[in-house]
């Protein structure tokens, strides 16, 4: 199954270039996590820019807490830059439903009222339960409904997998 | 001892009575959840919507508004709806008992109450007679506990001190009537502290407290020697002179926290109180002030504890 | 009228005598007639079978509440009295804790001709030692000892004033009237709801500590020690109470003691998370008191076990535990709990049935707990092996308090007989 998957590294690399030229020195890259934070650092190494790079964890604005509950979460939010009237490049593994990027423009927003946002996905699986789009997209996939798709860290290298859901 | 109605059969929580019974893995499931809770207020929005659409009330049947205020806050940031109810002796007086009260409210579709009682137990009963998926909060049971209070405290000395393992704590004063230091007792053993002391005279400490896995100290100075935390509590100010102390003035000369007396803590020892505070009593101002108070930082971990513990019942449905 | 019975192939055990053989028992007009041998030209109008049981003298059962007057929210006379015979117990001394207190002749009256009228289980009242029980001016001790009160007492409304006890000591001996006390100081007790201890501790219960116990019994036995009055303690909880009264028995001091059941077998422990049915005067205490007031009890120090039964409705014990009324339903417990504690303690029968027959008719002065020809034929046929479980089902009393709910116990009345009638059969 594996195979028929893009390589991630290389979806990195052509998204470094899509991004380029629009991106400046004010410019705030953003990843949700964990895959979408492991992709924005990448991204933020490729295209040198000057501020850090920031991490969202969406935990407390998730739409289905109640049925899941509050799980142990190590991870927080942190903006290591003001994010009121900036440009926010906001970067994520795998754009399916779109409730993640619900949660995380959400969270976004409880640290200030940025000037733009735009979303950067590494891959496209279709899917969408919200009226939400990437405005960069490294590579548009099939996967069984039945599959999830799951960004993972080996030996350095990140590479996507796709998983039979747990129902 | 109220393991059993606070876990729910899958061992999750389902209502906080008491930090007694616990296991460690659910304090320090709190205690992390809390710390996503001191960042968010931090922030420009202190308020999440976790508990959006979900109804808390605060059910006080012995006045507190300072206690009450911050289950309110950490409710509100957790966007709950809140509603307070300050029934202190009235509900008695009108033959409304306990159960009658909560049963009504209820109807009312409460998903959670905070309830403070003069009588140890009652937050037990109460959880006892809601129905399932609605959760209970001690918010302090006569002398019998207060675990969010606890829970703070020893929130606020992993903060300070990172690794409980090899802590020295002592809690210092009117432990007799203390549900703080019984709640702080109970959350401290658990974690692995592996020297808690109370210290005070005879009359303040209840009988068997060493039964409890502390040592006792009537000695202040032996006491505090070595320690890296110091808790005081509030002596409330109608045992201050009566059959159990003689007046304040000799409880402060003998037990207040004086510079001179945690001189004899461990340099770096951090100094811990309740509140509120009697200045002059229990903490003279130039400890309470000073450099190695943490005070006024427990009162702000206290909102996201509460917030943790909200959000974890909720969750716990 | 009933007849003539016979009760056949029973187990018949006497404490009193120690008796303890399969015997036939002859019953006519009320009274035992025959054992093992029949009066001459005796014809039974019916034949009770036995076999497999276990006969002895109806229980006496020194403290149940009968909740009448006052109280009938709680229990009534008709309700309690058919527990009493459902357990076995066919007399009973009734402290004078009603509304009114037991404090006039007319009351105690009324009382004993509403129990005559029953015809179930024999009453004897215990008067109030002072007037509504309020602890200053004394009962009209005289005129209620005619009326039938075989004794006198504060109940659990404690005297605090020890000079207002030692006048009523002294008066009640000049009389030879037995005075009933529950051994707390009620100023150490200091309104507290549990036995201080690890338990009070940690579930931050006021406590009651156990010299409230010893205080108030040291100033209870001083004063039988100046005024010879006839003391019966009531509740005996601690270890340190047991050995004092074996002392005062060893000096010679006219004193009895009771226990209650519930405290051979529990301790503050059972109060678990607040149990309000664990919420009991004397508190539950620790389990070194319990194991001396089973020893205690053994070797007769303690005369006498009794239910100290108090039916509480749900509204008084849905509450709190400082705020529940105390007490727990007993009448029905006494029985199986008694044969429990005679079997842990490796006790044959007629020394554990003596506990709950022979020594509280000893106290009380009244001729049951005995199985002799010419006493009446208040008996009781039990199955010491019939196990059941406690529950609203299974219980007569109105009172569903007890620790004991949804455990099983074992043994039970199958059949109890008050004057050669039977009052209850299973």
């Amino acid at each position: 199954m594996a195979a028929r998957l893009p390589e991630a590294e290389a979806l990195i690399d052509s998204l470094a270039q899509a991004l380029r030229g629009s991106v400046n020195s004010e410019t705030g890259l953003v990843g949700i996590y964990s895959g979408g934070a492991w992709v924005a650092q990448r991204l933020h190494r490729a295209l040198g820019l000057q501020l850090p790079v920031g991490q969202l964890a969406i935990t407390l604005h998730r739409d289905d807490f109640d049925r899941i509950g509050l799980h142990r979460e190590q991870r927080r939010s942190h903006l290591p830059f003001p994010v009121e009237g900036r440009d926010i490049l906001l970067v994520d593994d795998v754009l399916h439903t779109g409730r993640t990027i619900r949660a995380a423009l959400n969270e976004l927003w409880d640290f200030g009222r940025p000037k733009s946002v735009r979303l950067v996905a590494l891959v496209d699986r279709g899917g969408r339960e919200l009226p939400i789009a990437a405005d960069f997209t490294g590579a548009k996939v099939d996967v069984d409904a039945g599959e999830s798709l799951v960004l993972s860290e080996e030996n350095g290298r990140l590479r996507l997998t796709a998983v039979k859901a747990s129902p | 001892m109220s393991r059993s109605l606070q876990l729910g059969p899958d061992g999750r929580l389902v209502h906080l009575l008491s930090t007694e019974g616990l296991p460690a893995e659910t304090l320090r499931h709190i205690l992390d959840t809390a710390d996503q809770f001191v960042s968010v207020n931090e922030r420009e929005v202190k308020k999440v919507p976790l508990l959006r659409g979900r109804s808390l009330f605060n059910v006080f049947f012995e006045n507190s508004t300072r206690t009450r205020t911050t289950f309110e806050i950490a409710a509100k940031r957790l966007s709950a709806d809140v509603v307070n109810l300050n029934i202190g002796a009235s509900s008695t007086a009108k033959g409304e008992s306990l159960l009658d009260t909560v049963w009504n409210l209820q109807a009312m579709d409460a998903d959670m109450f905070v309830v403070r009682h003069k009588e140890a137990g009652a937050p037990h009963l109460v959880a006892r007679h809601v129905k399932p998926g609605v959760h209970v909060i001690n918010a302090g049971d006569g002398r019998h506990a207060h675990p969010t209070q606890g829970l703070l405290d020893v929130y606020t000395i992993r903060h300070y001190k990172k690794d409980f393992s090899r802590l020295v704590v002592a809690i210092v004063g009117d432990i007799l009537h203390s549900r703080v230091a019984r709640s702080q007792i109970h959350a401290l053993k658990t974690l692995g502290v592996p020297e808690v002391r109370v210290i005070g005279p005879r009359t303040l400490l209840p009988a068997d407290v060493e039964r409890l896995g502390v040592r006792v100290f009537h000695d202040m100075a032996a006491g505090l020697r070595g320690c890296d935390v110091v808790m005081t509590l509030r002596l409330q100010s109608e045992r201050m002179s009566g059959p159990l102390l003689p007046s304040a003035g000799e409880f402060n000369k003998a037990y207040g926290l004086t510079p001179e007396k945690l001189a004899q803590a461990s340099p770096d020892a951090i100094v811990m109180h309740p509140g509120p505070m009697n200045r002059g009593v229990e903490i003279d101002s130039s400890v309470a002030d000073g450099g190695q108070s943490v005070i006024m930082p427990q009162v702000t971990f206290g909102i996201a504890v509460r917030m943790a513990v909200m959000a974890i019942l909720a969750g716990n449905a | 009228m009933s007849g003539r019975l016979t009760i056949e192939g029973a187990r018949v055990v006497d404490p009193a005598s120690g008796h303890d053989a399969v015997t036939a028992i002859y019953v006519a007009d009320g009274a035992i007639a025959g054992l093992g041998k029949a009066p001459d030209g005796f014809r039974a109008d019916a034949v009770i079978d036995a076999k497999g049981l276990v006969a002895c003298p109806g229980l006496v059962d020194l403290a149940a509440r009968l909740r009448e007057p006052g109280f009938e929210y709680r229990a009534t006379l008709e309700s309690e009295m058919r527990a009493a015979v459902a357990g076995g117990v066919t007399s009973l001394a009734c402290p004078p804790d009603t509304e009114p207190p037991l404090d006039e002749p007319g009351l105690v009256e009324m009382l004993k001709r509403r129990a005559t009228s029953l015809a179930l289980a024999r009453v004897y009242p215990i008067g109030a030692l002072t007037l509504g029980l309020g602890g200053e001016r004394l009962a009209e001790m005289g005129e209620l000892a005619e009326a039938g009160c075989v004794g006198f007492s504060q109940a659990d409304a404690l005297l605090s004033d020890p000079h207002v006890l030692r006048q009523a000591l002294r008066y009640a001996s000049t009389f030879g009237f037995s005075v009933w006390l529950r051994p707390q100081d009620s100023t150490l007790a200091h309104g507290g709801v549990a036995h201080e201890g690890e338990v009070a501790t940690r579930l931050g219960l006021s406590p009651i500590p156990e010299v409230a116990e010893t205080v108030a019994l040291k100033t209870i036995l001083t004063l039988v020690e100046e005024t010879g009055a006839r003391v019966h303690v009531a509740r005996l909880s601690t270890a340190r109470g047991v050995a004092l009264m074996r002392d005062a028995k060893a000096q010679g001091l006219p004193v009895t003691c009771d226990v209650g059941v519930h405290h051979l077998h529990l301790c503050d422990r059972d109060v678990g998370d607040f149990d309000p049915n664990a919420r009991l005067t004397p508190p539950l205490r620790d389990v070194r008191d319990r194991d001396a007031l089973r020893r205690g009890l053994a070797e007769g120090t303690i005369d006498a076990v009794c239910s100290d039964h108090a039916p509480v409705d749900d509204d008084a014990k849905q509450v709190p535990f400082g705020e529940a009324e105390p007490g727990a339903t007993g009448l029905e417990l006494l029985l199986p709990l008694v044969l429990q504690w005679g079997r842990e303690a490796g006790l044959a029968l007629p020394a554990t049935l003596g506990a709950v027959t022979s020594r509280p008719a000893a106290i009380l002065d009244a001729p049951a707990g005995r199985i002799a020809v010419g006493m009446a034929a208040d008996l009781c046929l039990l199955d010491p092996q019939a196990a059941w479980v406690v529950s609203s089902a299974t219980l007569a009393s109105q009172g569903r308090n007890t620790p004991f709910l949804g455990l099983e116990l074992v043994g039970r009345a199958v059949r109890t007989l008050v004057n050669g009638r039977v009052v209850h059969a299973a």
